[in-house]
């Protein structure tokens, strides 16, 4: 793990890390890497990728409109709003 | 330099809204006119906690879409989660399907000036919408009512070689989107949005250029537009020795020119992986079959039958088949009177003209099919007259009535008694003795005149085959 897919990662997440964290973590990811590596050495020839491991059937909605929250209550949220609308810092 | 020597690849991603009352997944409403924020939940602002649930009918509408496009349908897909922060997606991940799609392999064939063209569909997956944006100078404002809208995304193959190609192909995946009821196709409204990705190559050349993704296209006449000035760009700076950047563009169709959004971020960027929150999607190779018996006869098919069954030329067959509503009401008005040129040509010219006059679908025409079917009937019967035909279909217009009624009770019946006929003729030739001594001194011109004056004296009921007989004869003898 080098530092510099580390920082991509970072920035991928938003995240702004300081030049020791970066050490820190980039070590820290290196061992979890190593982890990994040693799990992938298992043989899985054949096993279809588990993407849940809860068995159970699926389960649909009907496409009936219900349970809308309130503008009011959606708003609450809202740390700065122009009318109904969230306002946030200038994004293109 | 010359363009002559470059080709353009161009592949489309278009995102389809499926036809649902309430979101994919989430019970809020996907209704278009509302209010600000007006149509949200827990689930579609992201609310931490609040799990998705998925709507049966964006499924089904979804697995058709791919049937019409002869896909094949994946019996277990998965939902994976597309990471990117933007404010306008608030759980910071779009939920879509990214190895394992719903639909994949199927293709488009459409008409482009006559011949047969094939697009190839690589796949059609299942998605999320996120929220629209809207800039205003220090600050961008967010609107949620879009939030969690069912996409069906439909990426084509690099199969297109021209801006038209690709902006016909965009048209007839509309028309078949419509067809079978999954979109509404209303490009304005965003419920059908495309995305192109276009790369040019010096001709011969077998490897793909690097590719310019754009957006922001709310026409067809864009797409065409849009992919033209491209085309242009990139060739003129290949020519010049500079290299493509891989990049998002936006169209501005103020200026008409495309302008650089952002630089694209490779897929790995998205770090996709399946979304704990939803079980794979599993759908039974029966239930498909269930769904495919229901899909109607596609627009491409209508179109060579409407020429094989009725005898139509093929311009009568494309608009007539354009609109699969307008197709039924064709066929409803030909079981009545069995005429179907007949009733192409007052579909095509009266009927279409009306309905643009007053803007208005077939689906609200105060003319019903059954009504326009007697309309020709009455005609092809000698009953009326084709030109009383033309006033009688206004009239059905404005009053909504039979034809048949209006006939009876304004006597509109065509006039084909001879003695009646004689009479009219006679007072016409009385009161106009001039023109009767023109035609026999040799100007043959007067003939039309006296035929106007008695269609005129009859109120256009006499058969004007007859009335032609009749005058000849009366002016000969």
């Amino acid at each position: 793990m080098d530092r510099e897919i580390v920082k991509k990662v970072a920035h991928l997440a938003r995240l702004e890390l300081s030049e020791s964290e970066l050490n820190a973590i980039t070590n820290k990811l290196t061992l979890v890497l190593q982890h990994f590596e040693a799990i992938s050495q298992v043989n899985t020839e054949g096993v279809i990728p588990l993407v849940t491991p809860v068995d159970i059937e699926y389960r649909f909605r009907e496409d009936v409109v219900e349970g809308d929250i309130s503008v009011d209550e959606v708003m609450q949220n809202a740390p700065s709003r122009q009318g109904n609308l969230f306002k946030v810092p200038p994004v293109i | 330099m010359s363009y002559q020597d470059y080709e353009c690849v161009i592949g489309l991603e278009i995102h389809a809204q499926l036809k649902t009352q309430s979101k994919m997944f989430s019970a809020d409403s996907t209704q278009f006119e509302a209010a600000d924020n007006a149509h949200t939940s827990i689930v579609s602002v992201g609310m931490p906690g609040a799990l998705p649930t998925p709507n049966r009918l964006g499924v089904e509408l979804a697995i058709k879409t791919g049937l019409a496009l002869g896909c094949t349908i994946r019996e277990r897909s998965v939902f994976a989660r597309k990471n990117y922060f933007y404010p306008d997606l608030p759980k910071g991940y779009q939920i879509s399907q990214y190895d394992e799609p719903l639909c994949e392999n199927g293709r488009v064939i459409y008409l482009l000036d006559g011949a047969k063209k094939e697009v190839r569909i690589v796949r059609a997956h299942l998605e999320e919408d996120a929220g629209k944006s809207v800039h205003i100078g220090d600050a961008s404002l967010i609107n949620f009512n879009r939030s969690g809208i069912p996409l069906l995304e439909v990426v084509s193959a690099p199969d297109m070689r021209s801006p038209r190609e690709a902006a016909q192909y965009a048209k007839s995946l509309r028309q078949i989107l419509r067809y079978i009821g999954v979109c509404d196709g209303n490009l304005e409204e965003g419920s059908m949005r495309c995305d192109c990705n276009i790369s040019v190559r010096k001709k011969g050349e077998t490897r793909l250029g690097t590719k310019v993704e754009i957006k922001n296209i709310n026409s067809f006449r864009f797409v065409e537009k849009a992919l033209e000035y491209e085309f242009e760009r990139q060739v003129t700076l290949l020519h010049s020795g500079q290299a493509i950047v891989q990049e998002t563009r936006l169209w501005d169709p103020d200026k008409n020119r495309t302008f650089s959004m952002r630089i694209k971020e490779d897929a790995d960027d998205y770090r996709y992986f399946p979304d704990p929150d939803l079980l794979p999607l599993v759908v039974s190779s029966s239930y498909i079959e269930g769904l495919k018996k229901q899909l109607p006869e596609l627009p491409l098919e209508r179109f060579e039958r409407f020429q094989k069954q009725y005898g139509l030329p093929s311009y009568d067959a494309e608009i007539l088949t354009e609109e699969k509503e307008i197709a039924d009401y064709f066929e409803r008005a030909v079981v009545v009177c069995g005429n179907p040129k007949a009733v192409s040509n007052w579909m095509m010219t009266d009927l279409m003209r009306l309905l643009n006059d007053q803007k208005l679908d077939i689906n609200q025409c105060p003319i019903s099919s059954e009504s326009l079917g007697e309309l020709v009937q009455l005609i092809d019967s000698g009953t009326i007259s084709g030109k009383i035909g033309k006033t009688l279909i206004n009239e059905m217009w404005d009053t909504g009535r039979r034809p048949k009624q209006i006939v009876e009770e304004k006597g509109l019946v065509q006039i084909s008694d001879e003695k009646v006929i004689e009479g009219i003729i006679d007072a016409v030739l009385k009161d106009h003795s001039h023109a009767v001594a023109e035609y026999r001194s040799g100007k043959t011109k007067s003939f039309g005149f006296l035929v106007g004056q008695i269609m005129k004296a009859c109120k256009g009921q006499a058969n004007p085959q007859k009335v032609n007989e009749l005058l000849k004869k009366k002016l000969e003898s």
